[in-house]
């Protein structure tokens, strides 16, 4: 329940933009079933990793290696294209989130995560240096993160 | 309309295993082209799971998400035959929907 007020109140925290809004909301219209959330632009326009944590309402989160792994390479030759995963053995996931410290946006992506479906997904994200890799996964309303040094000998990022 | 999706699904143990590959761009917006211009952000922002009527994954991407994104997931559930069907919306309005049959 408190999951729908918050997202309602960050649907209305972002609707800066009108133009934005309608983009977001025309697209949400065409599509089945109701849209849960709308993009959250502050979270993934924010620059360090303690703002993004912010907009998504998960300041200071528990830092915990053992109950996330997190699974990434020690190298990437190519940082275009850095596969990352995320599994939790706490109960009651309900999100996860990938963030890279260094990227110029930092968050990459957040993953609602309904009940019945498995704390466990996998992506590929981009790096533009050698830089941490965060994984941030919330259950039972509070947050736990854990990070992994990934070094990247050619950066995704192009110039 | 985005191009096609490739999806895998298939169950084992009560478990069924969605793993899926894109097709777009995943421009970042700070990327310069040739001219020294800046090639304008052009990205997947939501991506959507479908089972049966009812959501099984909701996600929100960013630009570092690599191009041609790949998401792997499993839901419990789902039988051989049964369709999944996966969404997603792109920063300039555009999307794509494709559905897969689960395998055994």
């Amino acid at each position: 329940m408190s999951k729908e007020i918050d997202l309602g109140r960050r649907k209305a925290l972002s609707t800066g933009g009108i133009g934005l809004l309608a983009l977001f909301g025309g697209a949400s219209l065409l599509r089945p079933g109701a849209a849960l959330a709308e993009w959250n632009k502050p979270a993934f326009t924010s620059k360090a990793v303690d703002e993004a944590l912010s907009s998504l309402g998960a300041a200071n989160p528990e830092e915990n290696s053992t109950l996330i792994r997190l699974t990434v390479p020690e190298i990437a030759e190519n940082g275009s294209v850095v596969p990352v995963g995320i599994s939790s053995s706490l109960p009651n996931v309900e999100q996860i989130a990938i963030m890279v410290d260094k990227n110029p946006n930092v968050l990459a992506a957040v993953f609602n995560i309904p009940a019945g479906t498995a704390a466990e997904v996998t992506t590929r994200v981009k790096m533009g240096k050698t830089a941490h890799v965060v994984a941030l996964v919330k259950a039972d309303g509070k947050y736990y993160r854990t990070s992994k040094e990934v070094k990247v000998t050619a950066g995704g990022c192009g110039g | 309309m985005g191009k096609p999706m490739k999806i895998r699904a298939s169950v084992k143990e009560g478990m069924t295993e969605v793993k899926i590959l894109m097709q777009h761009e995943m421009e970042t917006g700070l990327r310069k082209d040739a001219d020294g211009a800046l090639i304008p952000a052009w990205f997947i922002t939501e991506v959507k799971a479908e089972y049966q009527g009812r959501v099984v994954l909701d996600a929100q991407f960013g630009q570092s998400i690599s191009k041609n994104p790949y998401l792997m997931f499993s839901f419990k559930g789902g039988s051989a035959g049964e369709k999944v069907k996966i969404s997603w919306v792109d920063n300039k309005g555009d999307s794509r929907s494709d559905e897969v049959t689960i395998s055994a």
